[in-house]
């Protein structure tokens, strides 16, 4: 070994040992953990945090109140997890201010661990469940989101004593040919959504000859509906710095950024903590852990347009211009960012490659398929009851991922589709959930592998309206720049808003393909190479549906508000309850005559309260498509 | 660099400068290849109008002609049925943003759009698209010239010249997607920012969208 490796080991051996021992002190005492990622706190979790605190002082207990991350278990936040020595660490959901208060008095201070609220036990024990005993935890593995929610974001020691930055000290006593060699035999394949292969694209940036490099992290998250780059930022940083850092060792870069949306508060607080700790422990900065290699982070916030994720334009914004791709090649690996060679790799691809280069190529390959080697990491919502940040192997079939992991449909209503990838991606139908998760059987399937989006839907749920949806997401993203883009998905847009409102004409199916596969061809960048796959899978699969909308001026989901009326069944309303009327915002419900209740078609806005209202009591509203004419009127 | 490569253009063999750019090789050919905004003085193809598409052999996919290098032996046609159904498209796509009105412009008879038309025999009226069309006044202060941004087809090469050649800086583009479109800072008339009204934005207009007033008046 030589004397520079040998030093590197050194330094990182004293900073592990110091964490391992300030880790131990905190781990004695009981200590509570709140999860208080941004989706924590929508829940309301810092009122939970507040709640502990305030008791915990008020009855000066000895306990360590420390925040955390995402567990990925959002359907059931906010969540807590509570270690008393004696018993197993155990983790609570939907906790409010109620139920922290009585975790306070019943479990901190007597010794009744409350199993009524208790979700499951984070090791196994004889007292109650772990998350393994549950199908979600048994179909998941976790790899980059195994840390997250359990380690304190904002401690370096918390990710030291767990092995952290480990990786980057074997990776700066390797050669840089070496750790590339070992990303390309682990086929990792880029998670940003395209899956082009990491290791080549490093190789490329590594040839390339240059005395300034640079790598940027693409933290630009912007699929509606995604949001597992933020969760690994905010539960989880160093993670993404190591592989940041990892990866300017391996192509020779001195110089790199966080490119974050700027939506992102939380995660750009939490970064800004964690490069100021990384710098203090010589992990960033001059000569890193005593070895010959510098390099420093610094965080770029982005304005939030959707295209900037798109790494050509991601450079523009970062060099100060509009952000509009450009064409490719050259590409960013040779010529970049202010014309030097630059690496961009997704959060999640800069998050696997601290446990690549620590656990060896195989151990990678030995998870998911030959060919998507690895897990997937996605962020499950909709329709479905377990919502959620999930990690699952590639090869896991979509029906494992929505019915086991995420238990099913919600209030028993019956799938229609799943749309998978975000805008770029598309709408899978019952038939195709046996395909495998992985980025070829998707892309084939018609959808894509996309950053990680998936969004259930049911039956209530039409799919003209959900591909309109997207399309005018990429419509209002769209920079404007290309031809096909600009104005092709715009005419798009038009002719399935006209769809959705009734005046389809015949044909409108066949432009929509053909204006699709032209813009698929013809569009300057990703963005619009993808634009039209919500619309050509939802025409390939729920082809019935655009027609009925077309021929019949019919909604079969009875969705679409200007295919619809609402009507009072008179079999089923009641006489002698008058809640719809109470609920009805424009006075359109009223009592007729003979006490039941019916509506004025002409006042009514189709809000849908009537409808909610009256479900639970008599169900006697009910959605009429084709527009149905209003009972007694001529 | 001045090496000189052998390619193919539509059957013809061409002696061009290595990495010269298709489109240019082609034009210098006498070989008409649709485009709105490849220039050739930019540095960078901004690659967005979309109409220069050809087929080179071994490329599964038509690549647009100037972004794509001349190398030794590169075997190209400007036309196949997918490049022409490509072209129609983005041309179609093109008219349907741009107000047509042919015989009251100034460049009716010299303008880029009539000449793709007539080239890859294409009608200079929509068929299958919606008209997106928003009326805009023209603006037309500078003495000598006038703006009317609903002619404009986004090609950028006045926003170029204004950069890179008059060095002036009175135009850019601005916002994004369909409401993307040229204009000064602030949005206020061309006599109130600096334009210097040098006119270098009037000569490389391809369409109707920047005209001199005494072309009009003829």
């Amino acid at each position: 070994m030589s004397d520079s490796a040998l030093v590197v080991e050194q330094n990182y051996e004293q900073l592990k040992n110091l964490a391992l021992q300030k880790h131990g002190e905190i781990k004695e005492k009981p200590y509570v953990l709140v999860g208080t990622a941004t989706c924590g706190r929508a829940a309301g979790a810092l009122g939970v945090l507040d709640t502990f605190r305030n008791e915990i002082d008020n009855r000066q207990l000895d306990v360590n109140i420390i925040e955390v991350g995402c567990m990925g278990h959002c359907y059931a936040e906010p969540m807590v997890i509570i270690y008393k020595p004696g018993f197993p660490p155990l983790c609570y959901g939907s906790v409010d201010e109620g139920k922290a208060a009585r975790l306070v008095t019943d479990f901190l201070i007597e010794d009744d661990p409350c199993f009524e609220f208790a979700m499951a036990a984070l090791e196994p024990n004889d007292l109650f469940p772990t998350f393994g005993d549950y199908p979600r935890g048994v179909y998941e593995q976790k790899v980059i989101l195994a840390d997250c929610g359990l380690i304190d974001p904002e401690n370096i020691d918390d990710y030291l004593a767990c092995g952290g930055y480990g990786a980057l000290a074997k990776a700066l006593a390797m050669k840089p040919e070496e750790v590339i060699a070992e990303i390309k035999d682990a086929q990792l394949r880029g998670r940003g959504g395209a899956g082009f292969p990491t290791g080549i694209k490093w190789e490329t940036c590594h040839d390339t000859p240059g005395p300034l490099k640079y790598v940027i992290c693409n933290a630009d998250e912007g699929d509606p509906g995604a949001f597992m780059d933020r969760a690994l930022l905010e539960s989880n940083p160093h993670q993404v710095l190591e592989g940041l850092v990892i990866s300017a060792c391996a192509v020779g870069a001195s110089q790199g950024y966080l490119y974050v949306r700027a939506e992102y508060p939380l995660a750009i607080t939490r970064l800004h903590t964690a490069l100021e700790q990384a710098r203090a422990k010589g992990l960033l900065g001059e000569s890193i852990l005593g070895s010959s290699f510098s390099f420093d982070i610094e965080i770029f916030k982005g304005s939030g347009a959707f295209v900037c994720g798109e790494e050509t334009a991601l450079i523009a914004s970062i060099e100060g211009h509009a952000g509009i791709p450009t064409h490719r090649p050259p590409f960013p690996a040779v010529s970049g960012l202010r014309g030097k060679p630059t690496l961009i790799d997704n959060v999640k691809t800069l998050s696997y490659i601290p446990h690549i280069v620590q656990k060896g190529a195989d151990w990678f390959k030995s998870i998911g398929t030959p060919n998507s080697p690895g897990t997937a990491v996605f962020a499950l919502a909709g329709k479905v009851v377990g919502t959620g940040l999930v990690e699952v192997p590639m090869g896991t079939t979509l029906r494992t991922l929505i019915y086991d992991v995420g238990d099913g449909i919600k209030d028993g209503k019956t799938f229609k589709a799943v749309q998978i990838g975000g805008p770029s991606g598309g709408c899978l139908p019952e038939s195709a959930l046996d395909i495998s998760i992985d980025f070829d059987s998707l892309r084939e399937a018609g959808a894509m592998m996309g950053s990680g989006g998936i969004v259930v839907l049911n039956e209530d749920d039409c799919m003209v309206e959900v591909a309109r949806f997207f399309l005018e997401f990429v419509q209002n993203e769209s920079c404007g720049k290309c031809t096909f883009c600009r104005l092709g998905t715009k005419q798009m847009l038009d002719i399935l808003t006209d769809i959705t409102k009734g005046h389809g004409r015949p044909g409108d199916i066949e432009l929509l393909l053909d204006l699709a596969e032209d813009i698929k061809t013809g569009s300057l960048c990703g963005l619009g190479k993808t634009a039209p796959n919500p619309v050509l899978t939802t025409i390939n699969f729920f082809r019935h549906e655009y027609e009925a909308h077309i021929n019949e001026g019919r909604c079969p989901a009875l969705m679409c508000k200007d295919l619809i009326t609402f009507h009072i069944s008179a079999e089923k309303c009641s006489k002698l309850c008058d809640a719809c009327v109470g609920s009805c915002p424009v006075e359109a419900v009223y009592t007729r005559p003979d006490m039941l209740k019916a509506i004025h078609l002409d006042k009514c806005v189709k809000c849908d309260n009537c409808l909610t209202t009256c479900r639970t009591l008599y169900d006697a509203v009910i959605k009429k498509s084709p527009p149905a004419a209003e009972e007694g009127v001529s | 660099m001045s090496r000189k490569v052998t390619i193919t253009i539509d059957d013809r063999q061409l002696t061009v400068p290595e990495g010269e750019k298709l489109l240019w090789a082609a034009l210098d050919n006498g070989l008409y290849i649709p485009h709105l905004c490849g220039f050739r003085e930019s540095e960078r193809p901004a690659a967005g109008c979309r109409l220069c598409f050809v087929e080179v052999e071994g490329h599964p996919n038509p690549v647009t002609a100037c972004t794509e290098p001349a190398v030794e032996g590169m075997v190209v046609m400007t036309r196949s049925p997918r490049v022409d159904r490509l072209v129609r498209t983005a041309f179609e796509l093109i008219i349907s943003n741009h107000r047509l009105d042919c015989a009251n412009c100034a460049k009716n008879g010299d303008c880029e759009l009539q000449r793709i038309a007539k080239a890859r025999k294409l009608k200079l009226k929509l068929t299958r698209l919606r008209q997106l069309v928003k009326e805009t006044p023209v603006d037309d202060s500078p003495q000598s010239f006038s703006y009317d941004a609903s002619r404009c087809v986004l090609c950028g090469r006045c926003v170029w010249v204004d950069h890179n050649k008059a060095k002036v800086g009175a135009i850019g583009f601005i916002r994004r997607g369909i409401s993307r479109k040229v204009s000064t800072f602030g949005e206020v008339c061309l006599t109130d920012s600096r334009c210097t009204q040098c006119g270098e934005c009037v000569k490389v207009c391809p369409v109707g969208a920047l005209t001199f007033k005494e072309a009009a008046d003829k």
